[in-house]
């Protein structure tokens, strides 16, 4: 570790917490359906697709129908991706001329981009034309992503309201958050991607004859223009196989400084669109607290181990850290920085191979994504998974006193506990369960491409990466299989809506209670108390759930490690 | 519930254009119009040909270049197209090795690495970054000790003093943005396309 290292990850702290601030004050307007700077372009557009739509925009909905809504437009979402890549052949926009994409990576793929996961079972340069990536999955990086935003959003009314029965509309929240949040910053960052070296083109792949005389085809692309998208929805399919670790995917320091950036600052902010709508900005910068602690112990374990590197590398003299699978302009911090940043907040972007991690370095991936993702987390799913780490904790205070819970003026009762908990059970169950039948039926086995416990990490990696909707890997397990492309679409299945559901039933549960004044016995939740119980709570809850299962995989690679054995 | 079928359907299709063609073209337009060399990939040509992308690693073996990084990408096995052949560099196929800390694989391959190195240039310690394959298989770059330890070597090839390439390494090494973000590294393409211009005159 250098002191250069830790002043990339401070500046990078600061900036994010600077920017919480004025993104929640401006994603706060658009939710509220206020003008913005931007209302003058856009609200034109605005109110002409809810016209051409049939959106009667002043009619909210109840928190059944704000569901019903999400889900349709889910089942459309994946009928587009599917149709394009089963089509992709006879469509435009193909100049690679890629065949068509088999069922049941196709299937994988679809609900892969619905969920937000983008795992990547197909390696997008070799597999899929340009229009699967523009109209297939750049469209549903904004839209999944719109989604997550909406569905947090409907939360928090259920907080902020009182004695309501509707939670907000659905196409309204997803159109407003498409036009006004994610399109405008994208049109920039894209520009700005492309002025570091990213391509954006729909020419052919490149031929070039290099120095030596042999041939090298270049893969080329719209590349910016969903990677853009990519980063700032926490999506992280990438353009090209290797994704933000491609030199054309992330092509500089700085560009790759501020992709990760990108991946925080909505979630960031959404916690202060959170403190803004219950009318208390403190209660939003308790939860960012909260989140941050977790994310710099997670920065420092990460860090520590990969600078430090492995035993073999240390046998053969080699100095410098654990470079296998990473690239020179990021170096050790940041790619450790940056693996830390994508899981936790289920963007999966990454820019180094996670699976050529150190053990406690990939583990420390391994345990945001176990935890459900709510540092930071998704956009818009990260709040709404830490807020039922909240209701939890809320909760377990309000059994220690003998007093009913209550956060921010509503009392938590037996229908949100149950609700929360259900939620926070169903993740274990998947990909627990799941790599429970990996590690023993034998077609699955054989997609393992490292023996002895890492063999086991990998494919506990994917079934967690999938059931919290991240997309990231330990890349050499191979995917790509009936197996593999079935099992981890219904872990990517489960773990959205099974998560999205129960928050949704606590939204409309909220939002008809009566709003109580905090009084003299009221728990306050902006102090530091709060913060350690909520970190408490998250860590008791994760670590007896999946502890055993890392016990089996990074921490006994790890002291295999240090006591010189190789598999 | 029925009356929300209509924009299901219509706002997706409203949103996909939106999202899944206006932006992307947009942007592809714009692109072309202000930055239409790296939109198009930073190809660099020479004498009206494309050798490489100053973005993409290639492959060098011979003793007169400097080399980059191993590169762990696939192609697929022309004999048999459900297998994989290694074909370094491979700019259409991206990918890392995905070996881990206890891979027997990995170890077998550093330690054959090492010692091919350490009998090219027994005088300096083996950098790291040189014997370890990165994550896009297509690292343009090398850390400035990787193309300092390979001078002697070049030097040798090409019938030049080591201090005049030790000079054009510096000269052709990036160090940190701002001093603060990235890490120092030398583009290995762009260090031999100098190299070949140094030699010619």
């Amino acid at each position: 570790m250098t002191m250069i290292g830790w002043l990339q990850i401070i500046l990078f702290c600061a900036i994010i917490v600077a920017l919480t601030k004025p993104l929640g004050w401006y994603m706060t307007r658009v939710f509220n359906g206020e003008r913005t700077f931007l209302s003058p372009v856009l609200r034109p557009i605005e109110a002409g697709i809810y016209w051409f739509s049939g959106v009667d925009e002043k009619r909210e909905q109840h928190w059944l129908t704000y569901t019903v809504a999400m889900l349709l437009f889910h089942v459309g979402g994946f009928l587009i991706i599917y149709g394009v890549m089963r089509l992709q052949a006879v469509l435009p926009f193909n100049p690679a001329g890629q065949g068509a994409v088999a069922e049941d990576l196709s299937f994988n793929t679809a609900i892969s981009f619905i969920t937000n996961t983008n795992w990547q079972n197909y390696g997008g340069e070799s597999t899929i034309s340009y229009l699967v990536q523009m109209v297939g999955l750049t469209h549903q990086n904004f839209l999944s992503a719109a989604t997550g935003i909406a569905l947090a959003v409907a939360l928090i009314r259920g907080f902020s309201r009182a004695s309501a029965r509707t939670v907000g509309n659905f196409w309204v929240d997803v159109t407003r958050t498409t036009l006004y949040v994610l399109l405008p910053i994208c049109v920039v960052y894209t520009l700005f991607l492309i002025s570091q070296g990213m391509p954006q083109t729909l020419g052919d792949y490149v031929e070039a004859t290099t120095l030596e005389g042999a041939k090298q085809t270049i893969a080329v692309g719209p590349v910016a223009s969903q990677v853009a998208i990519k980063m700032l929805g926490t999506n992280g399919g990438g353009f090209f196989n290797a994704n933000a670790a491609h030199p054309f995917e992330n092509p500089t320091a700085l560009s790759n400084f501020v992709q990760m950036l990108s991946i925080f600052v909505i979630g960031a902010a959404m916690t202060n669109v959170f403190g803004r709508m219950v009318g208390n900005q403190r209660q939003g910068w308790a939860i960012l607290a909260v989140m941050g602690v977790l994310f710099i112990a997670g920065v420092a374990i990460t860090y520590w181990a990969e600078a430090d590197g492995t035993s073999t590398l240390h046998a053969l003299g080699l100095t410098g850290g654990n470079m296998e699978g990473k690239e020179v302009r990021f170096g050790i911090v940041a790619s450790s920085l940056f693996a830390v940043i994508t899981t936790a907040a289920s963007c999966g972007a990454v820019n180094a191979m996670h699976d050529s991690f150190t053990a406690l370095g990939g583990m420390i991936p391994l345990i945001n994504m176990q935890l459900g993702e709510i540092i930071i987390g998704g956009v818009g799913a990260g709040l709404y998974g830490m807020l039922l780490f909240v209701v939890l904790a809320i909760f377990v205070a309000g059994l220690m006193v003998g007093r009913t819970p209550e956060y921010v003026g509503k009392k938590i009762e037996a229908r949100e506990v149950k609700m929360a908990m259900l939620a926070i059970l169903v993740l274990p169950l998947m990909y627990l369960g799941w790599t429970a039948v990996g590690v023993v039926y034998p077609a699955a086995v054989a997609s393992m491409a490292n023996a002895g416990p890492h063999g086991f990490t990998e494919v506990l990696y994917a079934f967690t990466s999938a059931t919290g909707n991240n997309g990231s890997a330990f890349a050499g397990l191979t995917g790509n299989t009936f197996f593999y492309n079935l099992t981890l679409a219904s872990a990517m299945f489960v773990g959205r809506f099974f998560m999205i559901i129960p928050a949704m039933a606590i939204a409309g549960s909220l939002a008809a209670k009566k709003s109580i004044p905090p009084s003299a016995g009221t728990f306050p939740t902006t102090g530091g108390l709060f913060v350690g119980l909520v970190v408490g709570v998250i860590l008791i809850i994760g670590g007896l759930t999946f502890f055993p299962a890392l016990a089996l995989g990074p921490i006994v690679e790890h002291l295999a490690m240090n006591a010189g054995q190789v598999f | 519930m029925l009356r929300e079928i209509r924009p299901a359907i219509v706002l997706l299709l409203v949103l996909t254009a939106i999202t899944g063609l206006a932006y992307p073209l947009a942007m592809t337009a714009i692109a072309g119009a202000i930055f239409p060399a790296q939109a198009k990939g930073s190809l660099i040509e020479q004498d009206g040909k494309v050798v490489g992308s100053a973005l993409i690693g290639q492959e060098f073996k011979d003793d007169k270049y400097f080399q980059g990084r191993p590169s762990a990408t696939l192609a697929p096995d022309p004999n048999d197209s459900t297998k994989t052949v290694s074909a370094p560099y491979n700019a259409a196929n991206s990918g890392g090795s995905n070996l881990g800390p206890t891979s027997k694989a990995l170890a077998d391959r550093l330690k054959e690495d090492v010692d091919r190195l350490k009998a090219e240039n027994p005088n300096a310690t083996v950098p790291v970054d040189l014997v370890t394959t990165s994550a896009s298989g297509l690292d343009p770059d090398i850390s400035p000790e990787a193309a300092q330890f390979q001078v002697p070597r070049v030097a040798k090839a090409r019938n030049i003093s080591e201090d005049q390439l030790r000079q054009l390494v510096a000269s052709n090494t990036q160090g940190r943005l701002l001093g603060l973000l990235g890490e120092p590294r030398v583009n290995v393409l762009a260090l031999n396309l100098a190299l070949d211009r140094a030699t010619a005159k």
